[in-house]
């Protein structure tokens, strides 16, 4: 056990901090979420990105990345915190489907689609639930229908993050109607400007349109857009779920950096709270800290050829938690001021945290319910009965 | 960086598992306790002969010179098996201290031998664990070490609600004992002492609350209610998830605590804490969760559960209150630099 950074890991972490600290943006970007504008804003930084080859250093080089090992990944997340850089409105492509294509796609899929990943000239949305197929994700009725060198797609897709103004996206569909459930389901890749796709954005609990439903009608892809064999999706899309839950899409830095503002803010006010926000304080501390040590575990046991497993659904279900009852000890901080906007001339820092709050509050929600999660601990850790 | 326990580091907890595995189980335990001895001298014999009295204790003290990252995977096996003999306190934290406070004397070489136990006290704990047992007792008055014989002082029982817990006051005449060191070097000592105690302490609950979620996981396969086994219960399974979710979380935090705490540093000390409240939370509520699954079963005598509840709740406070280990991750928190940069962070680099 060795829990200190190698020189090439420390060399690697301050030409990190050097980049970022010249080209991070000096104020925040608007959001991807709400405006056009606010997404173009956060591609062209995805591109500068992709220009520095910072898009995904554990990629290989020959898709932009840098071909690190996952300790490379942590340090590189944890300085893009520590600067405060933009959140990744590709995410769900460099974090989901990237690892999923580098895993089961074709040498032809991956030259077709990492390099326009990582340079962000092509953002990914996600389409996986369907109205009737949430939880149950097995019950999904989306078609694709073979015709000859083609898919057609139709159906109902529903809470598709980053839909409404992504350029493509990744879905599930049923390729053999005869399976049920889990059997003859396919991933396939489409484009959202396909004709016959109609995006329909919805409004979150913060007003944003973060996602959207996704009408298919007769949409054509080529089969070559077929990620793994036809009828593997549902293995491949539980292995895109394992990225989602664990290490990639939810990396320690993030709640670190947090809980750094929230000791922050507990100082700046410590003089108005009682001993019962400083234990709280100190929790989420211990949190993010214990998330961060848990995954350096995770990333060495992965390097040494570890697999991971159900503790992806352990992962999730802590951090989730924990972003909930860091932002919850914010605002409990703030008082009066938790309730206020942005845009309220006395909100400061205020705004930020409620932000932060209400998007902490999908967290046991999306990437499978924390219900569901814990059914997986039970049944794949600890050995109970379905 | 490899956050990985080694081949020999694997093998010595595995030799540790299986002897217990073998000679600690629930059905032990109760022979013991039916017998009413302070060991199971069988036991105890195979224990010593694993020759890992000396584990901490430098090679150049008669010891095997390892570190507290070689012995936290055994002092959570011992959690996991209610062993009630004193292993760890006396190979994790008696012996080391002695070797420090009193190299040249001659309780040394025996405990390094296995023919005697070491009893410390600490200012943090206001019992003596084993003192009966123990060869020597290591007493701290007015902040200086001293050693005396059990023989020559008057022991006190103070009966836990741990049935195998042997805690006891201790009072002897001031000749009685024999000076090891002075106040001046024994503070230093003592909070090396405190590290390694509270260390092993949430070693020992983690494996307390893996095997309280293990029992409760293995009845709730076997027990049928309304015709089918009550671990298909989303509600049974959501309790246990949720204990498993905790024990996960408290886990790499006890190994990184191990690995750190020789550098007595600001950042180890709010490590070794951290650990200790975050096994402690894991382990109360594995414990109470395994009573609330086993039903009334696990309210029973008859049931093993209750032992390991009880070791957890004796253990919790030990080596230091919730409320102490706390005040020292606020020291970190509110007196070291904070950030994603920082987990393995090191005093030095905070001047």
């Amino acid at each position: 056990m060795r829990l200190r950074y190698s020189p090439e890991e420390e060399t690697f972490r301050a030409e990190v901090r050097g980049w970022m600290e010249a080209n991070v943006p000096s104020s925040p970007l608007p959001s991807f979420d709400a405006s056009r504008e606010g997404f173009e804003a956060h591609r062209a930084w995805e591109r500068t990105l992709n220009q520095g080859r910072w898009s995904m250093v554990t990629w290989p080089e020959d898709y932009g990345g840098r071909g690190l090992d996952l300790i490379g990944w942590l340090i590189f997340e944890e300085e893009y915190w520590r600067a405060g850089a933009p959140q990744r409105v590709n995410q769900n492509g460099i974090f989901l489907l990237g690892p999923t294509l580098m895993e089961f796609g074709t040498a032809e899929q991956k030259a077709r689609f990492l390099p326009r990943m990582a340079s962000g000239d092509e953002v990914w949305a996600q389409a996986w639930s369907e109205p009737q197929a949430g939880s149950d994700l097995a019950a999904v009725r989306a078609s694709a229908t073979r015709d000859g060198d083609d898919y057609v797609l139709s159906g109902h897709k529903i809470w598709s993050s980053r839909a409404v103004f992504a350029d493509w996206a990744f879905g599930l569909f049923r390729t053999d109607p005869g399976a049920e459930r889990h059997k003859g389901l396919s991933l396939i890749l489409f484009p959202l400007t396909a004709p016959g796709i109609r995006v329909q954005p919805i409004a979150q609990i913060d007003g944003e349109t973060g996602f959207a439903e996704i009408f298919l009608d007769d949409v054509r892809v080529p089969a070559f857009n077929r990620l793994g064999e036809d009828g593997d999706g549902w293995r491949i899309c539980m292995a895109t779920a394992g990225f989602e839950r664990g290490l990639m899409l939810r990396s320690p830095a993030r709640f670190q950096q947090a809980a750094k503002r929230l000791v922050e803010l507990y100082r700046a006010h410590q003089q108005e709270c009682g001993p019962e926000t400083e234990a709280a304080v100190l929790q989420s501390f211990m949190d993010a800290e214990a998330y961060a040590l848990s995954i350096y575990e995770t990333a060495s046991r992965l390097r040494a050829g570890g697999a991971i497993g159900a503790e992806a659904s352990t992962s999730k279900v802590f951090w989730s938690e924990l972003d909930v009852a860091l932002h919850r000890t914010a605002l409990s901080i703030l008082g009066t001021r938790a309730e206020l906007l942005r845009a309220a001339p006395e909100a400061g820092d205020a705004g930020r945290w409620l932000d932060g709050y209400l998007f902490a509050l999908a967290g046991p929600i999306y990437a499978g319910a924390n219900e569901i999660q814990k059914n997986i601990i039970a049944e794949r850790v600890l050995g109970l009965p379905r | 960086m490899d956050f990985r326990f080694s081949d020999e580091q694997q093998m010595m907890a595995d030799s540790v598992r299986g002897l217990l595995a073998d000679l600690c189980r629930p059905a032990d335990l109760r022979r013991l306790l039916r017998s009413g001895a302070a060991r199971d001298e069988q036991r105890w014999a195979a224990i010593v002969g694993l020759g890992l009295a000396g584990a901490l204790v430098p090679e150049e003290k008669g010891g095997l010179g390892l570190a507290p990252a070689d012995f936290v995977l055994v002092a959570e096996a011992c959690g996991y098996a209610c062993l009630p003999e004193p292993l760890v306190e006396n190979a994790g934290v008696a012996v080391p201290l002695l070797a420090q406070a009193a190299p040249g004397h001659a309780a040394l070489a025996r405990a390094l031998a296995g023919e005697i136990t070491v009893a410390a006290a600490h200012p943090l704990n206001p019992f003596i664990a084993d003192a009966d047992t123990a060869g020597v007792i290591l007493v701290e008055r007015d902040g200086a070490l001293l050693l005396v014989s059990p023989a020559d002082a008057r022991l006190a029982v103070q009966p836990s609600i741990d049935p195998f817990r042997r805690l006891f006051t201790v009072e002897f005449a001031p000749k009685a004992a024999t000076p090891v060191a002075g106040a001046d070097e024994a503070a230093a000592l003592l909070d090396a002492a405190l590290d390694r105690g509270a260390l092993f302490v949430a070693a020992q609950l983690l494996g307390i609350a893996q095997r309280c979620v293990d029992l409760a996981a293995a009845y709730a396969r076997e027990r049928h209610q309304f015709g089918r086994p009550i671990g298909s219960f989303q509600a049974v399974k959501h309790h246990l998830a949720a204990a498993q979710v905790k024990i996960a979380f408290a886990r790499p935090v006890v190994y990184a605590a191990a690995a750190e705490q020789p550098r007595g540093d600001l950042h180890s000390r709010a490590r070794v804490s951290h650990a200790k409240l975050a096994a402690g939370a894991a382990a109360d509520l594995s414990a109470r969760t395994a009573i609330q699954i086993h039903g009334a079963m696990g309210y029973s005598w008859e049931v093993d559960v209750h032992f390991f509840l009880k070791r957890a709740l004796a253990l919790d406070a030990w080596w230091g209150t919730a409320a102490f280990h706390r005040r020292r991750v606020a020291e970190r928190v509110f007196g070291g630099r904070l950030g994603p940069e920082r987990t393995f962070a090191r005093e030095r680099h905070d001047a």
